[in-house]
């Protein structure tokens, strides 16, 4: 369980973070979108108490990071790729972690395996690719078997392969009870993984919602006709009052349902090959979102790039 | 590159440990840290190599020319001080520069987050670099201190004088000099917390070495004498050669770069709780 109360950070005159409050529960992925510079990693970096908050509080299981009793058995974090001295191999980085918080060494083998970096122990991380550093920051992430895990994108950089096998972990870390929470700018990527988001815009809280919620409840939603009649539909369903156009020779529909247009096609009649109601993207439902809040703060365009 | 198991439960379900992490496991972890880095042991190496060479060679070259010198520069020689000077400006530099990266490469690498996430009460993370890059200075330095200084008296063979540990104050200047450069590596590595950045901090440091005595040198008459023995490269030259005048004696000098490095250690915790990492 983390806890966010109206948490803020400014930067001199820059606010990065502002009056976010939210819950991350356990047993569930919780995504958190927002765009680049939004506040997502500053938001993350104090949840680790890496930062500190100008304003508000947020706990992990009820307690300050700082007053964690074996952090890295608590929370387990990927903040950033690459965050490892180029010239350490993959088992001294996760050697020493697992020192500082009295972590059988066996562990580190065990974690090097289930990230696939089992070949590669001994080679030095400046040598690793994006993908390979990304699996050892996942690594130092299960080291301690934490509760609480903590991803900044961590699909970065991967190969298809890897993006899939990431997204059953999350998902079965997930199953097994445990808190996980995860950023990303792919907003696909979120909806294959998380069950719940919380968005953000500009440091400020947007929503949190199951994905599915987000996108259903989106404007954006059209229905896709297929028709070998498709003017005489389409100049039916234009008098009907919605809106049409075509593309691809399928006809998209917004302003009436599926069944509606069902209906309307068998009273013509006119044959039907394909209805189909698409879901607006979670990217476009996002930019929905966003695009409210930044039309809100318009008048206030320097908070921007604030957070890394 | 194949993807491992989906299996990420610790088989090793070991049971969570009483208390709470401390300085022995924070310790402990700092000299992974720095014996996984093959960069820091090589200039650990160097360093220790430097001081011999230095001694080996300067030594040689006064043995070879010893018949030649006058009388003067003969009873000038100080076998001790010129066994040693190679250690201790060779010594100051380079583990200052160890003491500097041992912090700064953190900073630039990132792996600052990771050490504080597994360990977020920043001053012992702080405490536990001290103990042990401390530990690790004062031995290369303690070595490459008494190395140099026996290979040196080694090569003086007679007629040249040589002298011997027991000589008086041969071994409060070896054991000593190690001891300034375990300090002054401190001074680095604290100089390194406040600053971050590894060219900006070892700038800072060699300003302090080197930089300022040349400054001070050009401060008229007996007020440059007064600043001049401050000056912590002053302070080890005097470790070495108690003939300097002007100095403070061994232990005072000793002592005040303790001091130099204790006042930059607790302006470097400060600076570690309060910024954000």
């Amino acid at each position: 369980m983390i806890e966010a109360q109206h948490l803020t950070k400014r930067y001199g005159d820059k606010v990065a973070v502002d009056d976010l409050s939210f819950a991350v529960r356990p047993g569930i992925v919780t995504g958190f979108l927002g765009p680049n510079g939004s506040g997502k990693s500053t938001t993350m970096r104090m949840i680790m108490g890496l930062d500190h908050p100008t304003r508000g509080r947020v706990t992990v299981n009820g307690q300050y990071y700082h007053d964690l009793a074996w952090p890295l058995r608590e929370v387990g974090a990927l903040l950033e790729a690459k965050a490892i001295h180029p010239g350490r191999s993959a088992r001294g980085h996760l050697r020493m972690l697992a020192e500082a918080n009295r972590i059988p060494l066996r562990r580190v083998e065990e974690v090097l395996g289930v990230v696939g970096l089992s070949s590669v122990p001994a080679q030095r991380a400046g040598k690793y690719s994006l993908g390979m550093a990304q699996r050892l920051g996942i690594a130092a992430a299960l080291l301690g078997d934490p509760g609480v895990l903590i991803f900044d994108e961590p699909v970065n950089g991967l190969d298809p392969d890897g993006i899939r096998w990431v997204r059953n972990l999350l998902r079965s870390l997930a199953a097994e009870g445990r808190t996980v929470f995860v950023s990303s700018h792919l907003m696909s990527e979120m909806a294959l993984t998380a069950d719940e988001v919380i968005v953000i815009g500009r440091g400020r809280f947007l929503a949190q919602q199951p994905v599915g919620a987000l996108t259903a409840s989106s404007a954006g939603r059209f229905v896709r006709v297929r028709s070998p009649e498709v003017e005489k539909l389409r100049a039916a369903i234009d008098e009907h009052g919605a809106h049409t156009s075509l593309e691809d020779g399928a006809l998209l529909v917004r302003g009436m349902d599926r069944d509606e247009i069902g209906d309307l096609a068998a009273s013509l009649p006119v044959t039907i090959h394909e209805l189909y109601t698409e879901l607006a993207s979670l990217e476009e439902a996002f930019m929905e979102l966003t695009e409210e809040s930044i039309e809100y703060h318009g008048g206030s365009r320097e908070g921007q790039g604030a957070a890394r | 590159m194949s993807v491992g198991a989906t299996d990420h439960r610790a088989a090793s379900a070991a049971a969570i440990p009483a208390g709470r992490y401390g300085i022995t496991d924070l310790a402990r972890s700092e000299w992974t840290k720095l014996r996984t880095i093959r960069s820091t042991m090589w200039t650990l190496g160097t360093t220790a190599f430097i001081g011999l060479a230095a001694s080996a060679i300067a030594m040689g070259v006064t043995r070879a020319h010893w018949t030649a010198m006058s009388a003067a520069d003969k009873t000038a020689f100080d076998p001790v001080e010129v066994s040693l000077m190679g250690v201790c400006l060779g010594g100051t530099l380079l583990l200052g520069i160890v003491g500097i990266l041992v912090v700064s490469s953190e900073y630039a690498t990132g792996t600052i987050r990771a050490t504080l996430s597994a360990a977020p009460r920043r001053p012992l993370v702080l405490a536990a670099k001290v103990l042990v890059f401390g530990a690790v200075a004062l031995v290369i330095a303690e070595f490459m201190a008494f190395a140099s200084f026996l290979l040196g008296q080694a090569i003086l063979t007679s007629p040249a004088k040589h002298a011997t540990l027991a000589s008086p104050g041969a071994l409060r200047a070896v054991a000593g000099i190690g001891m300034y450069l375990c300090a002054v590596a401190l001074l680095a590595l604290g100089i390194a917390v406040v600053v971050r950045h590894t060219a900006g901090a070892i700038s800072a440091y060699v300003g302090v070495i080197l930089v300022l005595p040349i400054i001070v040198s050009a401060i008229p008459g007996s007020l440059q004498h007064q600043i001049e023995r401050f000056l912590p490269l002053e302070i080890g030259s005097a470790m070495i050669n108690d003939a300097t005048p002007g100095s403070f004696g061994p232990w005072t000098g000793l002592m005040l770069v303790v001091g130099y490095s204790a006042v930059m250690l607790a302006l470097a915790t400060f600076l570690l709780v309060r910024r954000d990492a």
